[in-house]
């Protein structure tokens, strides 16, 4: 009846994972219970939950990634402290459950952390930028958030019943084959990737018909901002990357379920096979999260430095060059597979040429700032500290590039270091500059900024105490993934390295203290004209948050930086531009759609993952029941009548116009 | 002070993108946003190629694992390729029958676009019929996915379209009961083109199953 499923998949007599279970299932319980008891249940379904905003949809993710980061972060500690105290000692975590702390570590971090935080931000941002109301599908941008939300769900449910996988987060075969690995671990993870990843394919797809299909009139191409760029290239990668894993989780769940030799050490399988597919996902992978982070410093450099982006056309180049080479270099992830020298040779080459058009962006942003007046708010901050972190971080991986090096370092502490530097370094860098940056935009109120430059100071200076021993351990020859050791001379660097974690869980700590007290404090830190931070592009002409439609009349775009234009001129003139004739704005309606398909898909996945096969024969015919019911349905527009939209506007142009006259740019 | 004196790249004196006119196409040029059909097509398109490189995976995966037979069954023994030209022409058939479809609905013609509709899923299943029998009878013959990498490989990559054929006769079924119930309606129209393209995407990757899977294998 209930497949594997029995009471002994639950941890009870495991003391860590019990708790945490234990406390995470009464926290959830009283949040839901608490939002019931205040009555906020409607509001929630009504206006987020079966929203197809895109500025909700993105904000979900965003909140999503926030919510993962407290767990992959609480990993991180656990790990850090483990190997501080392991030197000839077992620590206080076994091994069993020590591989699936780093296990999971590395998967919540890039599939439920980064990928979300990317993905929310890009939802937000994008339609804003090319100055349009909503992303091409937005009924399908909702159930992408919903499927992405049921990945976190079910992997997270691996905490309470049954076990997580041990295998790393990428769960290379054989060790991942079922002789080796015959727990529901593995399948916990192949189930909630699978389905994750269908959501952030149709995100991609989503965005990529938005960014080519679905712009303004006038914002041709060329005159899109760098962030709708580097979006347009990071979904094109999700678009040809992500099935990719697809097929080969595919293939490892058949190899698993039904004895399909694939990946298995008999019959011909080909466990190297896995790892060269996995990473021509895998190397992609790492450019979809970088991609939008360099587009979030393009626009918050150019912003904070009140001058045009440095090099525009050369930073569309180094976009898109970086998007097809990203396809090129998968194989240095395993050089030591034994291709060859020359196969080797070639992949090291190439990955070295991926690092130029990287450098042409670099320079562009020392540029943008070149002569400029810089203001040095928190996002600037994040994105100075980006620019040191991250070449230091680049060269690490130029070095690994060369062969011979990677056959030394290969799987060491330095190759950890490396990628944490340019992941840490990069992409979360990168994500913490544009949630301050387009906070107000969100929330029509600015983060407070000396909380926010503490939580900075932690996180900088954390980073670099935590990793650069790091790097040091693998040149001392420390391998990855250490239980326990027994060479006396790595211990300091390792509680060096746990301090630097503790350093960085302040910065968090000052993260969430920033975000409760500019809550509390909303009302003397408002955003009235919706410009807050004097920018340049169209998601700022816009009040703060943006009404439901984003703009009461489509603009027309002349030239690059469109708001900054407009801007100009009534700053100018000391006049408003004229009001516009308003017309009646058609809207797509709300729709539980997203919900009851991820509902359906946790269903699927959970009973997958337990062979509870009735579930899963009920659970798909619910998904196609829903998708029968919202195929049939007639009425998928409301209007927004002219007076409303009138009123709506009016209250913007009004706060801008008094705001006008005391503008002074010093020029 | 005007505009161009204090920030000279703002008007932009070199007319950096804007080369070769200002173009008043929708959708890719200056025009503003596309048509809803054009974005709907466009974005299935997307999915579509989405979709093929996901049979690219699989495809690469049968290429690496052809040889390794286990000493079991190869090619030789295992493909029938008198059953998969009836196949072929089931499908390419199909496919015609789904043109002819869009264009008796283009027509506004709602009998005869049901019917072709019929002929087409007609087509399809028959196709999936001889498949499916291709497939018991390799199992009955000892030569199931579980036999060595090649045939998880044949399994995965022949099975996979497959499922597809199977998803886009549901999805057919839906189609023709929405033109039953609500006409040519501008999003059943859109709903349509999709179809169509998924099912004429299927044929394309038929042609290469068929090609690399049956033609060489057999021809090695």
């Amino acid at each position: 009846m209930l497949g594997k499923l029995t009471w002994a998949a639950i941890p009870f007599n495991e003391p860590i994972p019990l708790t945490v279970s234990i406390i995470m299932v009464l926290s959830i319980l009283g949040i839901v219970g608490f939002v019931w008891f205040k009555g906020w249940i409607p509001y929630l379904w009504r206006e987020w939950i079966t929203s197809v905003d895109h500025k909700r949809v993105g904000v979900m993710y965003c909140i999503l990634a926030f919510v993962m980061l407290l767990r992959g972060f609480s990993d991180a500690i656990m790990m850090r402290s483990q190997q501080a105290l392991a030197y000839n000692s077992p620590g206080y975590l076994p091994p069993d459950h020590y591989d699936q702390v780093f296990s999971a570590h590395g998967t919540i971090m890039i599939f439920f952390v980064a990928m979300p935080f990317v993905v929310g931000i890009m939802n937000f941002v994008v339609p804003q930028q090319l100055g349009v109301r909503d992303v091409a599908f937005p009924t399908l941008n909702s159930v992408s958030f919903w499927l992405t939300a049921s990945g976190v769900l079910l992997i997270n449910l691996s905490l309470f019943i049954g076990v997580f996988a041990r295998t790393g987060w990428l769960p290379y075969p054989p060790l991942s084959e079922l002789a080796y690995s015959p727990d529901v671990g593995v399948d916990y993870y192949l189930w909630s990737l699978q389905i994750a990843g269908v959501g952030t394919l149709m995100s991609g797809v989503n965005l990529v018909t938005t960014i080519l299909k679905v712009r303004a009139p006038g914002m041709s191409y060329m005159r899109m901002p760098v962030f709708c760029w580097t979006s347009l290239a990071s979904n094109l990668l999700i678009v040809a990357a992500f099935p990719i894993l697809t097929a080969t989780l595919a293939m490892l769940t058949l190899d698993r379920y039904l004895g399909f030799h694939f990946f298995t050490n008999d019959l011909g399988g080909n466990p190297m096979m896995f790892v060269n597919l996995i990473w021509a996902w895998g190397h992609p992978e790492v450019y979809i999260l970088i991609l939008p982070a360099f587009g979030i410093f393009s626009e918050v450099i150019s912003t904070f430095s009140s001058k045009p982006l440095f090099g525009y056309r050369s930073m569309v180049a180094a976009t898109m060059a970086i998007c097809i080479l990203s396809f090129l270099v998968w194989l240095h992830h395993f050089f030591t597979m034994g291709a060859g020298a020359n196969v080797n040779a070639v992949f090291g080459v190439a990955t070295m040429i991926i690092s130029v058009p990287t450098g042409v962006k670099v320079f562009n942003w020392l540029f943008t700032m070149y002569g400029g007046r810089v203001r040095y708010t928190t996002p600037m901050l994040w994105s100075v500290a980006f620019m040191t972190t991250f070449v230091i971080g680049g060269m690490t991986g130029v070095l690994m590039a060369v062969p011979p090096a990677d056959f030394v370092l290969h799987n060491s502490l330095f190759l950890v270091a490396h990628f944490h530097n340019v992941i840490i370094g990069g992409v979360l860098f990168g994500l913490f500059a544009g949630y301050t940056y387009w906070f107000p935009k969100a929330f029509g109120f600015k983060l407070d900024e000396r909380l926010g430059k503490c939580a900075f100071w932690c996180w900088l200076v954390g980073f670099y105490v935590a990793f650069m021993p790091l790097y040091v351990l693998g040149l001392m020859g420390m391998t990855r993934r250490m239980q326990h050791y027994d060479v006396p001379e790595w211990q300091p660097w390792l509680i060096v390295a746990a301090g630097g974690a503790g350093l960085i869980a302040l910065g968090i700590a000052f993260q969430i203290l920033q975000l409760v007290y500019s809550i509390r404090t909303r009302d003397r830190r408002r955003d009235v004209t919706g410009d807050p931070w004097d920018g340049r592009s169209l998601e700022w002409s816009t009040s703060s948050p943006p009404p439901a439609f984003n703009f009461a009349i489509i603009p027309d775009v002349h030239g690059e930086e469109a708001y900054w234009h407009i801007k100009e001129r009534a700053l100018d003139q000391q006049l408003m531009p004229e009001e516009p004739v308003y017309e009646a704005i058609t809207l797509p309606r709300n729709t539980p759609t997203g919900f009851i398909t991820a509902f359906f898909a946790v269903i699927c996945g959970f009973s997958l993952i337990w062979h509870i096969w009735w579930l899963v024969i009920a659970g798909l015919l619910g998904a196609f029941a829903t998708f029968v019911v919202f195929a049939w349905r007639d009425e998928a527009e409301f209007e927004i009548s002219a007076t409303e939209v009138a009123r709506i506007d009016r209250a913007r142009r009004a706060a801008r116009g008094i705001r006008l006259p005391l503008v002074e740019r010093l020029v | 002070m005007s505009i161009a004196a204090t920030h000279p790249g703002l008007t932009d004196p070199y007319k950096i993108g804007h080369e070769g006119g200002e173009s008043q196409a929708v959708g890719h040029g200056e025009g503003g946003p596309a048509p809803t059909k054009v974005v709907v097509g466009f974005g299935f398109w997307i999915f579509l190629l989405s979709d093929i490189i996901m049979f690219a995976a699989f495809f690469a995966a049968y290429a690496v694992l052809s040889p390794a037979t286990a000493g079991g069954p190869g090619p030789h023994e295992l493909f029938d390729l008198t059953n998969v030209k009836i196949e072929t022409t089931f499908l390419l058939l199909s496919s015609f029958a789904c043109g002819l479809a869009t264009i008796a609905a283009a027509k506004g013609r709602l009998l005869n676009a049901q019917f072709w509709l019929v002929i087409t899923g007609l087509l399809g299943a028959s196709f999936l019929f001889l498949e499916v029998r291709e497939f018991a009878t390799m199992i009955g013959k000892d030569a199931g996915p579980q036999r060595s990498a090649f045939l998880s490989a044949f399994f995965t990559l022949v099975g996979c379209h497959g499922l597809h054929v199977t998803a886009g006769l549901l999805w057919l079924g839906t189609m023709m009961a929405q033109l039953w119930a609500k006409g040519f309606q501008p999003q059943v129209m859109r709903r349509l083109l999709c179809f169509s393209l998924f099912w004429h995407a299927l044929d394309i990757i038929w042609v290469a199953v068929f090609t690399v899977v049956y033609i060489l294998g057999v021809s090695q």
